[in-house]
């Protein structure tokens, strides 16, 4: 897979001032075109403004970001960036431009200048990949928070751009809405090959990127596959991040002398695990039905 | 409370108003409010009003929504019909000391009162059933004359798009705010006019404070959506024109010739 995005010694800080602390303290990152990256980290490690980066919102304060080879610091790039790049934020509430759900959702089509018959079909196709379909003429502002979130992911992938990045989209949601989400983010991935780049306190959703990027104090702490970042779960437990369930309980027994897989992902695979380790002699298949 | 404003809302339908096109509505709206003035006597008056009623029938909004509207500015329809009562000339009915009540000071109130009701009901028809979108989309197409003389008719336009999205928003906050500021024990309903806009202080501060915070995110999200002022852009809703509007034109222009022509034969009372 060839790099979508290249992050290379970025430094960024909010204020001019010298002694003001960096945000972003020396990132070095690179996102494989058609990858599900889940980026994690603590309230403030910085994962926002690292997001922020990839679309050219803000721009670095020393060293540079690629898209696609673009450098973000060019002007004469930043139409094309943003159409390849989808940034959804992280706050709904201010996000809405337009007084009707549905114009709302267009309002990044219109933009791009697409025909208008197709950035209805557009827009209806991705009113019901977000399940608001029947809330197309709906006014905004008599929503829900996660339906406003819902909303805000339509509106960018209406524009169908080449990546989409998703910062917290589930934090308002209940947990059916969750899994809703998560299973379109999945979808757009698998079947369209879209980059996602999901930013997420929630590790029973990083579990299903393909990458993990644990961010702490504006730098990359850990970077791997799931499996590899959540097997330091001691590490991950001192910088205030969590783990799965099932993957802290496999790590509790192993630490205990029991003989399990340095780490599992996912409550059947613990489940998986512990069978067959508690298994009696002989048996050799895990029951279908538990 | 201030939530129950309905000044300026849309409320979506399927009538013959709702689908007919913005610039016709906002242009045959300038016409009706035109022509109200125009009506000098009681029958042209009695014209205008049931063509008015007539649109507000065929929108098929429920009239308690026209009746809100109206609320609002009740203060000025009683306000404005006092003055006129006692402000006219011609026959003097009753009198004390310098008041004096005459039949044209009832008339020239008769007259107003009733304007200023026709007025508020038609033009809530426009705000009714018009999405905000198209009603900006239609401005914005009726001043594209105007760009000739550089004018920013797409900046005015999406101007109003923001403002007409966020004013519910901001009322709700103001009521957030101000229950905030009440449960920390604020009182915002007794003592004289000072002492009462100086509680108003710890309500507007928070609330300039969270708007300039709103507009920072909104055009962050506009940006992220490529947002790029009007240049190039397209719209998903083109507007046309149909049979409706021509319809509704020709109609009117019946009703305004019958206007004229009452005016002419007619004696008019003011
Ligand atoms: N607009 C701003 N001005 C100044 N400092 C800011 C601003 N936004 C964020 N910061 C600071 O930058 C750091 C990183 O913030 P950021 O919003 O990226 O965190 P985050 O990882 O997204 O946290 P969360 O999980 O709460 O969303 C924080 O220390 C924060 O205080
Ligand atoms: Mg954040």
């Amino acid at each position: 897979m060839s790099a979508f995005i290249e992050v290379k010694d970025l430094f960024f800080r909010y204020e001019e001032a010298e002694n003001t602390p960096f945000a972003l303290d020396g990132v070095n990152l690179t996102i494989d075109k058609g990858s599900f990256v889940a980026i994690v980290g603590h309230n403030g490690s910085g994962k926002s403004t690292l997001a922020k980066h990839f679309n050219s919102l803000y721009l670095p304060t020393t060293g540079d970001v690629l898209v696609e080879g673009m450098n973000t610091k060019d002007d004469e790039h930043l139409f094309d960036i943003r159409k390849s790049v989808g940034l959804v934020l992280q706050n709904p509430d201010n996000q809405i431009v337009a007084g009707i759900v549905e114009e709302d959702v267009a309002f990044g089509c219109e933009n791009l200048g697409i025909p208008p018959k197709e950035i209805r079909q557009r827009v209806d196709e991705a009113l019901r990949a977000v399940d608001m379909y029947e809330y197309r003429r709906h006014s905004p502002d008599k929503l829900s928070g996660g339906q406003k979130q819902r909303i805000a992911i339509a509106g960018i992938i209406a524009m169908e751009p080449v990546c989409i990045v998703l910062d917290e989209p589930t934090a308002m949601l209940d947990p059916q809405g969750r899994d809703e989400v998560i299973q379109t983010i999945q979808k757009l991935n698998r079947e369209k090959g879209i980059t996602i780049i999901l930013i997420t306190h929630y590790m029973e959703e990083a579990v299903l990127a393909d990458r993990v990027v644990m961010i702490d104090s504006g730098k990359v702490f850990l970077d791997g596959t799931p499996r590899e970042v959540f097997a330091n779960v001691g590490l991950l437990k001192q910088h205030r991040l969590d783990v799965p369930q099932a993957t802290e309980l496999n790590a509790k027994l192993r630490n205990c002398g029991f003989d399990l897989p340095e780490c599992v992902l996912g409550e059947e695979e613990c489940a998986e695990a512990l069978f067959r380790l508690l298994k009696p002699a002989g048996k050799e298949d895990i029951p279908t039905e538990e | 409370m201030v939530r129950d404003i309905t000044l300026g809302q849309f409320l979506p339908g399927h009538s013959f108003i709702h689908k007919m096109d913005a610039r016709a509505k906002i242009l045959l709206l300038m016409a009706i409010v035109v022509f109200i003035f125009v009506a000098g006597n009681y029958v042209s008056l009695l014209m205008m009003t049931i063509v008015s009623l007539l649109i507000v029938l065929m929108t098929r909004i429920k009239f308690r929504m026209y009746l809100k509207s109206m609320k609002v500015i009740l203060f000025v329809i009683i306000f404005t019909g006092l003055i006129n009562v006692f402000y006219g000339s011609g026959e003097v009915l009753w009198e004390w000391q310098f008041i004096r009540i005459t039949w044209g000071g009832i008339h020239n109130a008769i007259f107003v009162i009733i304007r200023i009701i026709t007025l508020v009901m038609v033009s809530s028809v426009l705000t009714f059933t018009t999405s905000p979108s198209d009603l900006t989309d239609a401005i914005e197409r009726l001043l594209k004359p105007l760009k000739i003389f550089h004018v920013k008719v797409h900046e005015i336009a999406m101007m109003m798009t923001i403002a007409l999205r966020f004013i519910p928003v901001l009322l709700e906050e103001t009521d957030k705010i101000m229950n905030a500021q009440k449960a920390r024990g604020a009182d915002m309903e007794s003592g004289g006019i000072i002492r009462r806009v100086k509680a108003l202080m710890p309500v507007l501060i928070p609330l300039f404070v969270s708007s300039f915070r709103r507009a920072n995110d909104l055009a962050m999200a506009m940006e992220c959506r490529c947002y790029n002022g009007g240049n190039g852009r397209t719209r998903m809703k083109v507007l046309h024109f149909s049979w409706r509007d021509l319809a509704a034109a020709i109609f009117l222009l019946l009703t305004f010739a019958g206007v004229i022509v009452c005016n002419i034969f007619v004696p008019a009372v003011m």
